[in-house]
């Protein structure tokens, strides 16, 4: 377990040294933020009453959103990962004594975990000074915001191991990028990372809730404003624990097959 | 010791001529070429052994060497490093050798070396004590000094193969695999990391298989010379074996190839 730790520490450590990145990312996150923002108040003032959760739910949504971008972002896949698969470089990662998995799911978590922290208390503390009903609230209670810390990290959890399924086909197909593309698609929107899962028709939001993307960011960033209440949260708790499961069993099982028949691609 | 016993491996490749015809044409007709890199390849080597495992580009030396560091599975045969399969338990053996791939790099890039080998550190779960003296040693025999603190990326080529090799040799493994461990070095690095291979050798009885295209290496290191071509094992023997006269050693090694047709 310790050699997985200070993986995680050196990655994590690395993640800090990127400031102008994490700058940057503040800044369009900030923007992000308030184009989500003016498009709900448009939709909002034809008619606040059509919409499943409170303008200011909405608000929380979007800034947690922007926040803990780096946390559920399927998009930001780790490149390197991805580079070592196709140019062969995983030959060194294969000649120590740890398991590939394990430590690139380390890594991940390290990456993303490193990302968030520089972002979100910068952008957090403006949105909270925003006006109401544009800012972020306070949580519904003390209850909920510690509920909503733990469905955070366990979203984070469920994102990685479905990344991590993404990097392990890669080892399959030569290059990732026809999956990248489907993937972060096709997760965004079904994740509730453009619009948030309540917002669309009842019986597709029904069938989304219970597939592993509605696990990731949707349970946390809408506990937080106490939009769910008690026995959905139950279930969303549950089912994130679940998808965390067996997501992870399946990215092991793909990564022993791709161990088994790895090509080591370039001499 | 490390015993290889008809071991076959091929590759599947896809080929096609020049062109945007023959481009449309294999997007519809793909055609495929097997290709041997290991036939029936047979060999042993004794605990505290130093190999130089020679041939032309393509001949089979990489695979070897991945198919002995468990990274690759052979389709056929039988292989056995210390008395165990190193693809059946790829964690447990990799932990008692050591590899060095001269054409890639295993420092993490943008932190100072040093992070890259406490993180080995860890990896391996060297003990404190045992770390401190192998990196005493390797900072000394290999000169590394400042350059451990300085990140990987900003490294030369000759500085960070050192590094490399070091990165390599802390868990002080007892056979180490090296493949073309000199390439785009220096003439003094070069010097430098064949003396440190050899007092590895000398010191701690490590088994060393080399795979180099710098004949000096192998007249340096080796005391058996292995020549694979085309997948196949062509010759097993000593430097003088090949030598004849006072030729120089890489065109007694051309005339080598040439006299095998490989």
């Amino acid at each position: 377990m310790k050699k997985y730790i200070s993986f995680f520490r050196l990655r994590f450590s690395m993640g800090l040294q990127y400031r102008t990145a994490a700058l940057a990312g503040i800044a369009t996150q900030f923007f992000w933020g308030f184009m989500e923002l003016m498009m709900f108040r448009a939709f909002y003032q034809a008619d606040s009453a059509a919409f499943p959760m409170s303008m200011s739910a909405t608000a929380s949504y979007v800034w947690l959103q922007q926040a803990f971008l780096a946390f559920f972002a399927v998009w930001m896949m780790d490149n390197e990962i991805f580079d070592s698969i196709v140019n062969g470089n995983i030959a060194y990662e294969l000649c120590r004594p740890v398991s590939i998995y394990t430590m690139w799911f380390a890594r991940n978590i390290a990456n993303r975990l490193s990302r968030a922290v520089l972002r979100c208390f910068p952008i957090l503390a403006v949105a909270a000074l925003i006006p109401h009903p544009y800012g972020i609230g306070a949580p519904a209670d003390a209850g909920h915001f510690v509920l909503f810390l733990i469905t955070l990290i366990l979203g984070l959890a469920v994102t990685v191991s479905f990344c991590m399924l993404v990097y392990m086909l890669a080892f399959f197909t030569i290059s990732p990028q026809g999956l990248r593309i489907l993937f972060t698609s096709a997760v965004e929107f079904l994740a509730g990372a453009i619009v948030p899962i309540p917002f669309l028709p009842d019986k597709i939001g029904r069938v989304l809730e219970l597939l592993p993307f509605a696990s990731m960011q949707n349970v946390a960033l809408r506990i937080y404003s106490g939009s769910m209440d008690t026995d959905a949260m139950r279930q969303a708790v549950l089912l994130q624990v679940f998808w965390l499961a067996a997501v992870t069993a399946a990215g092991r099982l793909l990564c022993k097959a791709a161990e088994r028949q790895v090509t080591v691609q370039g001499g | 010791m490390i015993t290889m016993k008809h071991v076959h491996k091929s590759y599947r490749i896809a080929k096609r001529n020049a062109g945007f015809g023959e481009a449309w044409k294999s997007f519809f007709h793909r055609k495929y070429e097997t290709i041997h890199a290991l036939n029936d390849v047979s060999f042993t080597i004794r605990d505290g052994e130093m190999v130089g495992y020679i041939g032309p580009n393509g001949a089979g030396k990489s695979s070897t060497i991945k198919i002995l560091s468990g990274i690759l599975t052979p389709d056929d045969g039988t292989v056995l490093v210390d008395g165990k399969v190193p693809y059946k338990n790829r964690i447990e053996h990799v932990s008692r050798i050591g590899v060095v791939f001269g054409q890639r790099s295993q420092l993490w890039w943008d932190v100072p070396v040093i992070d890259s080998f406490e993180l080995l550190k860890d990896i391996y779960r060297i003990p404190d004590s045992q770390y401190k003296e192998n990196l005493e040693e390797l900072t000394e025999l290999l000169n590394l000094g400042e350059l451990v603190r300085s990140p990987a990326r900003q490294l030369s080529l000759g500085q960070r193969m050192r590094c490399e090799i070091a990165a390599s040799l802390l868990h002080q493994p007892r056979i180490l695999f090296l493949d073309e461990p000199t390439i785009g070095l220096d003439a003094v690095s070069k010097l430098a990391v064949r003396d440190f291979i050899l007092k590895q050798n000398k010191i701690h009885g490590t088994t060393v298989l080399l795979t180099t295209h710098d004949m000096q290496d192998i007249e340096a290191l080796a005391s058996r010379i292995i020549l694979i071509g085309k997948g196949r094992i062509l010759m097993d023997g000593g430097l003088e074996d090949i030598k004849k006269g006072n030729r120089d050693i890489d065109e007694t090694v051309a005339e080598l190839y040439r006299s095998y047709d490989i």
